[in-house]
């Protein structure tokens, strides 16, 4: 299935891995926070964005093409205001929205790509987020994996009855799919929310081991910090 | 010999109107293996949905001799072990022993302690050798198996399969049924397969448009309800 990519990634072994998810997302608000706020004129601080996560790619391990095409993922949204900003006159600004939402979604994907869902929501957590908050995220990531897993058997079954091409035949099809789609996912969503109950489910998720937060975690974080303050406060 | 599971008049009529268990009598012995036979929709699987606070009739159903309640069905659920049609829907954690691990923490166990119970189920099943792997990644029979061991890692009284040979080889199902006989625990089995039922069940009960029609032996069972392959 091609849902599990991320899921594969974030099982793999590299030193950024190993870092306590507590850490890892604390030091991704100190980098969202520092590109969100920086000035769109400072264009060599969003270069050094961008230089510090190809660092952190690197020393992931993850492939860094696969990285770059789902961090594109976010493009479309950023670029819509992007072409607006621009028209009105702004080409720097309308630069800078589409820099941010890259480095954002590049910064986010390599979080979940190192980290497992649930050390992920343990760190949520132990940082005192909601719990049914966590819940929902929890629902939400296994049901999108429902979604996507009914939605790959479907095409498959689409295309081994699929004739000679018709106009308009694929958005007709597709229309129709869609709602059979959204229907079989529920029941099957129904289904596996029964068999969790069956074995005692009681509206929390096992969070995984606890981690000892270690030297090496507060100096990555520590390092993390300082690398995004100085670039946001110096360039 | 002592009751675990005793059920009187138990109705059920789902939210669009059907019927679907219509006063249904059942009794499962401690060590005792039950089948239950049936036409599609007869009512057997939302018959076992009950005995665990799944969903919840009309009627009353003892549990290892307490009455089951909204109250205490969490207990139940502890008690009473039900492994699923599609073990799809059962397996949902990235790695195999995490999901077997599912169960025991919800029990209350401790991590550690939740690793330990389930590392020592999936070698009961011989799964020992698949603990880091993902559950989408294995076969059938083997996810099968690592259902099996999910519910059995809360060490219930009560094992309830709901067509336990569905998407099996005939190797699959020759495994599942040495499998099953080494399983202490009683046993309730919904199947079509009569082979499969005579070979681990020693009685059979056939339910009929949500009522039970007839119970005893299982060959006689299927004679009288002309229950055997074409």
């Amino acid at each position: 299935m091609h849902h599990v990519v991320v899921e594969r990634w974030n099982r793999l072994d590299s030193p950024l891995h190993a870092v306590d998810a507590r850490a890892k997302f604390i030091a991704l608000i100190f980098f969202l926070v520092a590109v969100a706020t920086t000035p769109p004129p400072a264009q060599l601080a969003f270069a050094v964005y961008m230089l510090l996560l190809a660092v952190a790619a690197v020393v992931s391990r993850l492939p860094l093409i696969g990285l770059l095409e789902r961090a594109c993922l976010v493009l479309p949204f950023g670029a819509t205001f992007a072409a607006l900003t621009w028209w009105s006159g702004n080409p720097i600004s309308a630069l800078a929205l589409i820099e941010k939402s890259f480095l954002s979604g590049f910064a986010a994907l390599l979080l979940v790509g190192t980290t497992p869902l649930p050390k992920l929501v343990g760190a949520l957590d132990w940082l005192g987020a909601p719990r049914t908050l966590l819940l929902v995220i929890q629902f939400l990531y296994r049901y999108l994996f429902v979604i996507s897993e009914q939605g790959q058997h479907m095409r498959l079954a689409a295309r081994s009855r699929q004739g000679p091409r018709r106009r308009n035949a694929g958005f007709h099809a597709a229309g129709g799919a869609l709602g059979v789609l959204f229907a079989r996912s529920s029941e099957r969503a129904d289904g596996i929310y029964r068999a969790m109950l069956a074995r005692g489910f009681q509206g929390r998720f096992p969070l995984g081991a606890p981690h000892a937060f270690t030297i090496r975690d507060g100096v990555f974080l520590a390092s993390a910090a300082v690398l995004c303050v100085a670039t946001r406060v110096v360039l | 010999m002592t009751t675990v599971v005793e059920v009187h008049g138990l109705r059920y009529r789902y939210p669009d109107g059907t019927q679907a268990l219509d006063g249904v009598e059942f009794c499962l012995h401690a060590d005792e293996s039950v089948a239950l036979l049936g036409a599609n929709g007869s009512g057997k699987t939302t018959f076992v949905l009950h005995l665990n606070g799944l969903l919840e009739g009309e009627g009353t159903i003892e549990i290892c001799g307490k009455r089951l309640t909204r109250q205490n069905a969490a207990e139940a659920r502890a008690k009473v072990g039900l492994v699923f049609q599609d073990s799809d829907e059962q397996l949902f954690l990235p790695t195999v022993l995490e999901d077997v691990a599912f169960g025991p923490s919800n029990q209350g166990l401790s991590h550690s302690e939740a690793i330990a119970r389930a590392h020592a189920t999936l070698e009961q099943v011989g799964m020992g050798s698949a603990l880091q792997k993902a559950p989408y990644h294995l076969s059938s029979g083997e996810k099968r198996r690592v259902a099996i061991a999910g519910v059995l890692a809360m060490d219930p009284e009560i094992l309830v399969l709901d067509e336990p040979t569905t998407f099996l080889d005939p190797p699959g199902q020759r495994d599942l049924v040495k499998l099953l006989r080494a399983l202490p625990q009683a046993k309730i089995l919904v199947t079509h397969d009569v082979s499969l039922a005579r070979q681990l069940c020693t009685r059979a009960v056939f339910f009929e448009r949500g009522k039970v029609a007839g119970e005893g032996p299982v060959d006689e069972i299927a004679r009288r309800f002309n229950w055997t392959p074409a």
